[in-house]
Order: C-alpha cells, then sequence, then structure tokens
C-alpha cells in the first residue's frame, strides 16, 4: 500500500492561530490514481491539498510525495513542488507573459531548459489544451476556460508526477466548465495521480477512483463515487450531498 | 513633496491618489480650455511673448539662465536614478520577512519622511560636511537621493503588494525560489502599476531640486537669483523663472499622463 502510494497524507492538521482548519486528515493517493476531495466550504479541504506543496505548513502530521518528505523542515520544498503541479480556482497567470511564455517560464527558469526546448514543450502543450492558435495572446484576452486550460499546461510543462486541482471550474461561467473538464479527463485518462477539490460530481464519476468527503476539517469518510454518492455511510455526507445535487 | 499611491491593479481598479507632484491630466478633459492647456499654452506664451515685448529685462534673463535649467535637470536626473536605487532597496526590505532588513527599511523610511528635505541637505552638506567636506553638488544629489528614495520605497512597496497573492503562489508552486518570483513575476507586474507614481515623484524632484540652490548649486533657481541681484530686476526675473518651472512641470505632467493612459489601455 504504502509502496505504490504517490501522495500520502498521515494525520495532518493545520493550525491558524486557534482555528483548527485541517484536523488529523488522513489520505493515499496512489500512482495514476484520481483522487476527488468534496465538502462544504470551509472543511478545509483546500487547506489540505495546499498543505501538500507547502503553500501552507502542516502544523501537525506528515505528508510524503513518493520518498520525499513534504513536512520536513529542513527539506528543499522547492525540488519537491517541481514535480506538483498545481492548478489554482482563480488560474493565476502571470498577466505580463504571453500564454506561451506562461508555460515557458517554470522550465526555463527552474530547470534551466534551453529557451528552444521549453517553448517547443510549450507549443505542444497549448495544443494538448486545445489552444494552438493562442500562444501570443495575453492572459486577459483570454476567457475563463481558456485561461483555466493554459495554468494547466503550465503546470504540466513542468512534468510533474502528480497535479493537484483546487476547485479548477469554480470560477468558471458554466458555459466554459466542460473544456477544463475535458482536459482533465484527458489527463487522468493518460494515467496523470491528481488530487483534485472540486464538486464536479460528472467528472467524479467519470475519472475519479476515489472520493473524500471532508466536514468541519475532518476526513469523514471515503470510497469509490458510487459508494460515496449513491451509498454515503455518513449522515453529515448525505446532508451535504443533498445540498448540492 | 510625495505622493504615495495606493494602487490596485486589476480589472477592478480603485485609485486614491493624493499627490503635489503636479496636476495631472484627467483623460476626458479634452476640451482647449482644460485647465493644462490653459496654464502650459499660457506660461509657454508669456515665456515668448515678455522677451519680445521687452527684451530687456526678460530677453536677458532667458539668456542667462539656460545653463541653470540643465543644472536643474542634471540634479533631478542624477537624483531620480539613484532615488529609484535606493526606493527598490527599501521597497524589498519593507516587505522582507528578515526582521532586521525589515525594521532597518522601515526606520529609514519613518526617519526621512519625518525630516523636511531642506532640513536634510543643511544637515548632508553644512552638519556632514565638517566630516565628510562633500562637493556642493554632490552632497545636493545625495540629499535628493536620499529623501525620495524614502518615498520610492513605499511606492516600490504599495507596487509589490497590489500584486495578488495568487501571483506569489503560483510562481512558488512552479518550484521557484521567492528571489525568482519576484525578479520574473512580481517586479516586472510591480513596473507597471507603479510608472505613474514614479512619474509623480519625478515631477515633485525636479520642483523640490530648486532647493539645491540654497547650497549654492547654480540651478534654474540659483541663476535667477545671480541675475535679479545684479540688476535688481526682481519682479521680472522670479516671473520667468516660474514660468519656466511650470511650463517644465506641466510639459511632465502631460507625459506621465500619457503614459499612464497607454498602460491602462495598451492591452496586455
Amino acid at each position: 500500500m504504502a509502496a505504490d502510494s504517490r501522495i500520502r497524507i498521515e494525520n495532518v492538521t493545520k493550525r491558524f492561530g486557534t482555528i483548527e482548519a485541517v484536523k488529523n486528515a488522513s489520505l493515499t493517493v496512489a500512482e495514476g490514481e484520481v483522487v476527488l476531495v468534496i465538502g462544504p466550504s470551509g472543511s478545509g479541504k483546500s487547506t489540505l491539498l495546499r498543505c501538500v506543496n507547502r503553500l501552507e505548513t502542516a502544523t501537525e502530521g506528515e505528508i510524503w510525495i513518493d520518498n520525499d518528505r513534504v513536512t520536513d523542515p529542513h527539506g528543499n520544498i522547492r525540488l519537491i513542488r517541481e514535480e506538483v503541479g498545481m492548478v489554482f480556482q482563480s488560474f493565476n497567470l502571470f498577466p505580463h507573459l504571453t500564454a506561451l511564455e506562461n508555460i515557458a517560464l517554470g522550465p526555463r527558469k527552474v530547470k534551466r531548459e534551453p529557451r528552444g526546448v521549453s517553448r517547443d514543450r510549450a507549443r505542444t502543450l497549448l495544443a494538448r489544451v486545445g489552444l494552438a492558435d493562442k500562444e501570443d495572446t495575453y492572459p486577459n484576452h483570454l476567457s475563463g476556460g481558456q485561461q483555466q486550460r493554459v495554468a494547466i499546461a503550465r503546470a504540466l510543462a513542468m512534468e510533474p508526477k502528480v497535479m493537484l486541482f483546487d476547485e479548477p471550474t469554480s470560477a468558471l461561467d458554466p458555459e466554459m466548465i466542460k473544456e477544463v473538464l475535458d482536459v482533465m479527463l484527458q489527463l487522468a485518462q493518460d494515467g496523470m495521480t491528481m488530487l483534485v477539490v472540486s464538486h464536479e460530481m460528472g467528472f467524479a464519476r467519470a475519472a475519479a477512483d476515489k472520493v473524500v468527503f471532508m466536514d468541519n476539517g475532518e476526513v469523514i469518510e471515503s470510497g469509490t463515487p458510487e459508494d460515496v454518492f449513491d451509498r454515503p455511510t455518513e449522515e453529515r455526507t448525505r446532508r451535504f450531498l443533498q445540498h448540492i445535487l | 513633496m510625495a505622493s504615495v499611491n495606493e494602487t490596485k491593479t486589476q480589472s477592478t481598479s480603485t485609485q486614491i491618489t493624493v499627490s503635489d507632484g503636479a496636476l495631472i491630466p484627467d483623460r476626458g478633459e479634452g476640451s482647449i480650455f482644460s485647465a493644462w492647456n490653459i496654464s502650459f499654452f499660457g506660461a509657454l506664451g508669456l515665456v515668448v511673448l515678455l522677451p519680445v515685448i521687452s527684451p530687456e529685462p526678460y530677453l536677458e534673463v532667458i539668456r542667462f539662465v539656460p545653463d541653470g535649467i540643465l543644472k536643474t535637470f542634471q540634479v533631478t536626473l542624477i537624483s531620480i536614478v539613484f532615488a529609484l536605487i535606493i526606493g527598490l532597496i527599501t521597497g524589498l526590505g519593507r516587505i522582507s520577512r528578515v526582521v532586521f532588513l525589515n525594521r532597518l527599511a522601515t526606520v529609514y523610511v519613518e526617519v526621512i519622511r519625518g525630516i523636511p528635505l531642506l532640513v536634510q541637505l543643511f544637515y548632508i552638506y553644512f552638519a556632514l560636511g565638517r566630516f565628510l567636506s562633500l562637493d556642493r553638488l554632490v552632497a545636493a544629489i545625495l540629499a535628493m537621493s536620499i529623501c525620495y528614495g524614502a518615498y520610492m520605497g513605499e511606492i516600490f512597496r504599495a507596487g509589490i503588494q497590489s500584486i495578488p497573492k495568487g501571483q506569489m503562489e503560483a510562481a512558488l508552486a512552479l518550484g521557484m525560489s521567492r528571489r525568482q518570483a519576484l525578479r520574473l513575476v512580481i517586479l516586472p507586474q510591480t513596473m507597471r502599476t507603479i510608472l505613474p507614481p514614479i512619474g509623480n515623484e519625478f515631477i515633485a524632484l525636479l520642483k523640490d531640486s530648486s532647493l539645491v540652490s540654497i547650497v549654492a548649486v547654480s540651478d534654474l533657481l540659483r541663476r535667477g537669483r545671480e541675475y535679479a541681484s545684479t540688476t535688481f530686476y526682481y519682479f521680472e526675473t522670479y516671473t520667468m523663472v516660474a514660468l519656466i518651472y511650470l511650463v517644465i512641470t506641466l510639459f511632465f505632467s502631460k507625459v506621465v499622463a500619457i503614459m499612464e493612459e497607454r498602460l491602462e489601455h495598451g492591452g496586455r
């Protein structure tokens, strides 16, 4: 079990002052697995996700990416982050750079790749997310869905071992959600290991191997999408699902 | 003396600008009789007309002061370059998580902002002159740079802090160091935000550069004073000096306004 898990979160607690955002949460994501974390807002799911690449530092507990200990205060988090792609709710594209430059920047500056190599890969990735014709476009001339697809390409450009998605469709207009989910679905089918905070039921049923329900900072239950959505064992899960379905 | 702009750029921009740099013309103030047009062309007209109507003494003043104008620009340009360098370092210090650097930068800003520029100038030239014996031009530029560096520091700080937090996070998530993220992601965006307030500071500095005449640097004001004190044409001389300052500052305020507009509407 432990051997083939790419992301291992063990008894993680995150406190902000006296507020416990995450309480003793554990979960694992195996190689090639897609795990979806759902839960009401303020349930700590995004905080937990952000602990995985140490945008937030876990107060207690351990997080491992393969054999690298994220929670090691003396470890080089930058090396781990190179292998962990992240996609944000608000895209966070760099507005002063074109779509192509956004994607090429990481490999060129972090991995010190030659300019030509990083730009070639960026072009390939733009084509993969269906935006081959947008390479010279600046982010504020792209729609939300297009921006998020560029953001996914930007994360993929680092050739990460795992991908984190923090509510990737929450800031999108409904008609743009599908184009982003299609890219994510394709990624899942290509075998990417993914930890996704999202309420997209359709995506969960189509692509998720496991759904984790969090409430009030705790992991309440987890299982296959069918188990959690159709036969939830916990009352809190049932109540939450009534609200979003 | 200085403008501190807390500017939030992004699509919704709220901007509160309190500045005594110079009147920056508003967009839409396109009328021929806009305040800027009246002031600028009025002043320019007078600078041209007065010497024609009454060459003695106006034309002589015009002939007497050009090297003063050059000196004014020299002091202003050199000072603004140093102030920008000091400002960038100070701004980074103000947001630094290293307590010592943060405190140092903050104390610098507080101390400098609490002392009038004229007093700083006196202090560097006369008080420190006892130990350093600085050239008066060097002392003048030093005082202007140190003073404006503090204000620039606040502009840089506000500019950096106006960049949404997600930008730094996205850069860090790619594996960049904080330093790389600042250099490649945050500062390039900051530049666009702070260019207009820096333009304002430039104009304010240009005006304040007249203070250096006190330590006998022969800038525009000093040259005027030299002329007036030998000819006793005080009214005529200082009228010309004031008009020349006005033409210069209004010209640059227009440049800043155009720059600001380009930045807002220039796509990207």
